[in-house]
C-alpha cells in the first residue's frame, strides 16, 4: 500500500510541478463557472417568469431538475475533453524516457505500479471537481436545492471520470508518444459518448443491452437524478477494473516483447 | 552471489542473448565487455527483472528473478544506460522516492538519501531539478539512485558513458570504493575501464560469451608472442630495427614512435622466448642510448579487437566460453 502511495503522490506532484494541472484544472474551472453562471441566468429568468405568470399559484420551481442536472450533463461532456489530457503522459512519458526502467525494475508489482498511477491521476481528477463545490455551496446559501440529487452527481462524475482514467492509462501504455496516446483516448471516450445515442435506432434486446453495456454516459443517467442504484455502481467498479486490467494486460505484454 | 545460467532471450528471430553463463562472487567486480550490439544491455535487463529471458535463469543473492522478482529486485541496485531521472523532480525528491519505492524504512529514509548523494558526490546539486542538470551530474544522480537502498548487487549499465575524464577517474574510485561490501556489474564498451576497475572480464559478442578471465590473464592468454618495447637512442641513418630483427628468436620489428633520435620499436619474439637480455645487450654493445627496456602487453583493447573481430585467430576463446 504504501508503495502505491508514493507512486501516486510522485504521480500527483508531477502532474502540478507541470503546466497539466494549472491549465487542465484551470480550464475546468472556467468553463464550468461559465456554464453555471449561464444556467443559473436562465433558471432565475426562468423563475420569475412563472413566478409572474401565475401569480405564484404554481409550486416552487426545482433547482435540481431545472438548472444542475442539465449542468452536471454537460459537466460530463467536458471532463470527458479535459482527462485525455491527465492521463495521456502516465505510461507513454515514463516509456519515452526511460524512467519505467526503474519503476519496472523496484521491488513494485505491476498492479502497485497501475494503481499508483490511477490514484494520482483520480487525485487530480478529484481537484478538478473540487474547484465547483464553492459555486454549488452558494446555491445552497441562497436557496434550497435538494442535497441528495447533488451528492450522486458528484459521485456519479467521479466513477464516470475514473473510468475514463482507466482506458486513458491503457491506451498510454500502448505508446510511447503522449500526443498519440491523448488522441486515441479522445476518440475512444468520444465513441463511448456516441454509441449511446445507438440507443434509439437499434429494437433487439440483445443489441439494447450491448449498447447499454458499451455506453458509460447512460448509467451516468441515474446519478443526476439523485438515484443511487447498486447496479450502477457495480458497473462503474467493473469498468474501471477492466480498464487497469487491460492496463496490465498491455505493460506485461510489452515486457515480454522486450 | 549472481548467477547465470543457459540465458537466452529472443526478440522473434533475433537471439539478443544466446546460452549465456556465467557467475559474480561476493564482493567481486566483473567488468561486462562487448562492442555494441553485442547484448549487454539486454542481459542486464534480464539481471534486473525488467523483462523475462526466453530461456535460462538467473540468480541474484539467492532469489530466482523470474521466479521471486519482489525479493531480488530488493537487492539489486540498478542504473539503466540512461539514468532513469523524472526532469521535474528535484534531486533530493527524486532519491526520496526512489528509496520509497525500494522500500526503505521511512525512518532511515533521509539519512540514506544524504549518504548516496554524499557518495555520488551529487550534494551540491540536492534542490536543483533533475532535468536541468548536466549529463555527468544526471549520471551521477542515476548512481545514487542505485546506490540508495544499499544493495548487496549493483547492475551498472555503461556508468562512465557522456562523462568528462575527471568524472570518470571519480566514478571509477567510487565504484571500487564500492567492491567489497557490494556485488558489482558494469557493462562498457570501452576497454581501459575494464582493466581499471574490474576483477573479471566477461566478454561477449553476438550474445555469446567469448572469453572469461581477469584483465591479466587474458591479456596472457592472447598473447601468442611475447612482446617487448625498447626506445634506442641511435644515431640517425643507422638501421636499429635490421640490428634488432638479426637477434636470435626475434621474429618481427615494428618502429612505434620516433622522436629526434630517439626511436621505439616494438618487438615481437617467439612464443615462449624472453629476448630482453639480447636486446639490451646488443643495444650496449653498439654503443647506442638504451633509454627504455620493458615487456611490452597487448592492451586489452586489441584482445578485444582480436576476440570479436576475428575468432579464428583468437585461439583461446572457445575454451573460456565456460
Amino acid at each position: 500500500m504504501s508503495n502505491i502511495l508514493a507512486i501516486a503522490n510522485k504521480e500527483l506532484r508531477s502532474y502540478f510541478n507541470s503546466p497539466i494541472a494549472y491549465a487542465v484544472i484551470g480550464f475546468f474551472a472556467v468553463a464550468f463557472g461559465f456554464m453555471f453562471w449561464v444556467f443559473l441566468r436562465g433558471f432565475v429568468a426562468e423563475s420569475m417568469r412563472m413566478s409572474m405568470n401565475q401569480m405564484g399559484a404554481a409550486g416552487p420551481v426545482n433547482i435540481n431538475q431545472m438548472m444542475l442536472r442539465p449542468l452536471v450533463m454537460q459537466i460530463s461532456v467536458i471532463v470527458l475533453f479535459m482527462l485525455p489530457m491527465v492521463t495521456m503522459r502516465t505510461y507513454a512519458e515514463e516509456k519515452r524516457s526511460g524512467t519505467i526502467e526503474l519503476l519496472l525494475t523496484a521491488p513494485l508489482t505491476d498492479l502497485q505500479i497501475i494503481l499508483g498511477k490511477f490514484l494520482g491521476a483520480v487525485g487530480l481528477y478529484s481537484a478538478m471537481l473540487l474547484v465547483t463545490v464553492p459555486s454549488v455551496l452558494v446555491l445552497f446559501a441562497y436557496g434550497n436545492p435538494d442535497w441528495q440529487p447533488v451528492a450522486t452527481s458528484y459521485l456519479g462524475l467521479f466513477l464516470l471520470g475514473s473510468s475514463f482514467i482507466a482506458f486513458g492509462l491503457f491506451i498510454s501504455s500502448l505508446t510511447q508518444n503522449q500526443i498519440v496516446a491523448g488522441v486515441l483516448t479522445f476518440v475512444l471516450l468520444l465513441m463511448l459518448l456516441l454509441v449511446g445515442w445507438l440507443k434509439d435506432f437499434v429494437t433487439s434486446p440483445a443489441a439494447l443491452a450491448a449498447v447499454s453495456a458499451v455506453s458509460v454516459f447512460e448509467h451516468f443517467d441515474d446519478f443526476t437524478k439523485g438515484v443511487l442504484d447498486t447496479k450502477h455502481l457495480a458497473y462503474y467498479v467493473s469498468v474501471i477494473t477492466f480498464g487497469l486490467f487491460l492496463t496490465a494486460r498491455s505493460v506485461d505484454g510489452e515486457r515480454w516483447r522486450g | 552471489m549472481i548467477e547465470v545460467q543457459h540465458l537466452t532471450k529472443q526478440y522473434g528471430r533475433f537471439t539478443a542473448v544466446d546460452d549465456l553463463s556465467f557467475r559474480v562472487d561476493k564482493g567481486e567486480i566483473l567488468g561486462f565487455l562487448g562492442p555494441n550490439g553485442a547484448g549487454k544491455t539486454t542481459t542486464m535487463r534480464i539481471l534486473t527483472g525488467y523483462m523475462p529471458a526466453s530461456a535460462g535463469k538467473a540468480v541474484i543473492a539467492g532469489f530466482d528473478i523470474f521466479d521471486q522478482p519482489l525479493e531480488a529486485k530488493r537487492r539489486i541496485g540498478y542504473l539503466p544506460e540512461t539514468p532513469p531521472l523524472y526532469p521535474d523532480m528535484t534531486v533530493r525528491d527524486y532519491l526520496l522516492f526512489v528509496g520509497r519505492i525500494r522500500g526503505v524504512a521511512s525512518k532511515a529514509l533521509r539519512a540514506q538519501v544524504d549518504t548516496a548523494m554524499e557518495k555520488a558526490r551529487v550534494a551540491d546539486v540536492a534542490t536543483r531539478l533533475c532535468g536541468k542538470l548536466s549529463k555527468g551530474y544526471k549520471q551521477r544522480v542515476g548512481l545514487a539512485q542505485a546506490i540508495l537502498h544499499n544493495p548487496e548487487v549493483l547492475i551498472l549499465d555503461e556508468p562512465t558513458a557522456g562523462l568528462d575524464p575527471k568524472q570518470i577517474m571519480e566514478t571509477r574510485d567510487l565504484i571500487k570504493g564500492l567492491a567489497g561490501s557490494h556485488t558489482i556489474i558494469l557493462s562498457t564498451h570501452i576497454l581501459p575501464e575494464v582493466s581499471q576497475t574490474c576483477e573479471r572480464v566477461v566478454i561477449i559478442n553476438k550474445g555469446k560469451v567469448v572469453a572469461v578471465d581477469t584483465p591479466e590473464a587474458l591479456t596472457d592468454r592472447i598473447q601468442g608472442s611475447q612482446t617487448i618495447f625498447v626506445q634506442v637512442d641511435a644515431p640517425a641513418g643507422t638501421d636499429v630495427a635490421g640490428a634488432l630483427g638479426a637477434v636470435a628468436g626475434v621474429s618481427r620489428v615494428t618502429p612505434v614512435e620516433q622522436r629526434g633520435t630517439l626511436t621505439g620499436f616494438e618487438i615481437d619474439c617467439h612464443k615462449g622466448e624472453d629476448r630482453r637480455r639480447d636486446v639490451a645487450r646488443l643495444i650496449v654493445t653498439r654503443d647506442w642510448g638504451l633509454v627504455e627496456l620493458r615487456p611490452s602487453r597487448l592492451s586489452l583493447e586489441e584482445i578485444f579487437l582480436q576476440l570479436t573481430t576475428d575468432e579464428a585467430k583468437g585461439a583461446a576463446a572457445p575454451d573460456a566460453a565456460a
